[in-house]
């Protein structure tokens, strides 16, 4: 394999901290930058929910109120998007996967895989071993206050061991899956699954 | 959302290609344009962006995304880059870059905000500042591919030197069948502008813009506060959330 030709002049920022926080081709931000690809959807908390679905067969639905209801979990996390920024000790807090299944009276996820689905039409796939044992919430709050619209609120998922655009905003149903199938952005080029560490940006990293 | 391209996914791998750099054309104060002769790109569609890697003596590398600002049908790939005084990347592309210098591109990159003449218009574009990159993209491949669907342009800048491809843009706009182009200069105006002194709004959006009976394919590239103003405006007047395709970048991180 060949050396990649030196950019004549260039030095760089030298990332402040370690290796150990910042994945392979990522760069630190103290901005949130918002990146959707379409217009943030608006829903009223009165007419929002968020369901649980095997397949067809329904297998938990709740309002705002019963949302919010729930047992809540705090999360101190470092975000990575895949258009190379992270920031780094990010405040979130929500309702674990785990609390939701649960609360579904479920004692195990029924399938290996998960489409969420969103308003707007989003999606994306993640195996339900990323979603579970703490990983992922549904985060309806974002350093102490309400997730605002162009962030993905009132509720989006938080993943975020994988890049960003899997931590889907607007999030409304979780829909299990027997086998792996890409999303929106996994169906334009994007990697299936994502992992930041190992750098999976692209079909076929 | 879910009116997408039915191209299929890319499945072998997007490789690093190095990149020379053929020409550098001075935009604005703040901004460039690069164009490179990449060696095997494989093309790509009006919209799709890359993903730049530079490489320092010591190895040290750093990458960001940039939207594509070329047709598929020109000879040089065309990114244009706006330097952002506390950034890391920008810099260097939009101040230290000369004519030979190489480093490295891999794409292109995305499926969705993507516009080709086969797919047809009305075209209507929304830019603020250099978020007009993408959305040149799709206006010089109209002129390359000889499309006749009707498009229009609503490009705010902040003064009148902010303007980027301000004079290609005008031809393009002379051009029989060319792009009307409506310009809005928000911070400063030239003696005698006769134009829009205002962010883009509801009302301009409504006296200029395309009617939502002629079904436009709207795209918008800007910074988030021009996305998240615009974007409402336009399903008040009647757009398809399906049709409006957003792009955004902020100071630090999103594209560009």
């Amino acid at each position: 394999m060949q050396d990649p030709p030196i950019a004549r002049g260039f030095r760089g920022k030298r990332p402040p901290v370690g290796n150990d926080r910042l994945p392979p081709g990522q760069h630190l931000t103290s901005d949130f930058p918002v990146l959707s690809a379409g217009p943030t959807p608006t829903t009223r908390l009165d007419s929002w929910s968020l369901a649980l679905q095997n397949g067809g067969a329904l297998l938990g639905k709740w309002s705002w109120q019963e949302f919010e209801g729930l047992p809540q979990t705090q999360l101190k996390v470092d975000i990575h998007c895949v258009t190379t920024w992270s920031k780094l000790d990010t405040h979130w807090q929500g309702v674990t996967i785990d609390t939701l299944l649960q609360a579904a009276g479920l004692s195990a996820p029924p399938q290996p895989f998960v489409m969420l689905h969103c308003d707007g039409g989003y999606t994306t796939n993640v195996p339900v071993k990323d979603l579970i044992n703490g990983k992922a919430m549904i985060a309806t709050h974002y350093e102490g206050t309400p997730l605002p619209p162009e962030h993905g609120g009132p509720a989006r998922l938080l993943l975020p061991h994988l890049y960003f655009w899997k931590s889907a905003k607007w999030v409304r149903r979780l829909r299990f899956m027997p086998h792996d199938e890409p999303g929106f952005w996994e169906s334009l080029g994007y990697h299936l699954y994502g992992d930041p560490w190992r750098e999976q940006r692209y079909a076929g990293d | 959302m879910p009116e997408t391209d039915t191209t299929p996914a890319e499945e072998r791998r997007l490789l690093w290609r190095t990149v020379e750099v053929r020409q550098v054309i001075e935009e604005t104060a703040r901004a460039r344009s690069l164009l490179l002769s990449v060696p095997g790109w494989p093309s790509h569609r009006p919209g799709q962006h890359l993903d730049v890697r530079l490489t320092a003596e010591d190895g040290y590398q750093a990458q960001r995304s940039y939207s594509i600002a070329s047709a598929p049908e020109a000879p040089l790939l065309a990114i244009t880059v706006e330097r952002i005084d506390d950034g890391e990347v920008s810099p260097y592309l939009a101040g230290e870059v000369r004519v030979g210098d190489r480093f490295e591109v891999r794409g292109p990159i995305g499926g969705y905000f993507v516009w080709t003449a086969a797919l047809g218009g009305p075209l209507f574009l929304i830019a603020g500042g250099s978020g007009i990159a993408p959305l040149m993209a799709m206006l010089r491949h109209r002129a390359a591919a000889g499309s006749h669907a009707p498009a229009l342009l609503v490009y705010s800048s902040r003064t009148f030197a902010d303007i980027i491809y301000r004079e290609e843009l005008n031809r393009l706009a002379a051009a029989s069948d060319g792009p009307r182009v409506v310009h809005t200069l928000t911070r400063q105006q030239p003696a005698g502008w006769t134009g829009a002194t205002r962010r883009i709004d509801r009302d301009m959006l409504a006296e200029t813009g395309i009617a939502a009976s002629a079904r436009p394919r709207i795209f918008v590239c800007g910074p988030t506060s021009l996305v998240e103003q615009t974007t409402p405006s336009l399903l008040a007047l009647g757009h398809a959330a399906s049709l409006i395709k957003t792009e955004r970048f902020g100071p630090t991180g999103g594209l560009r």
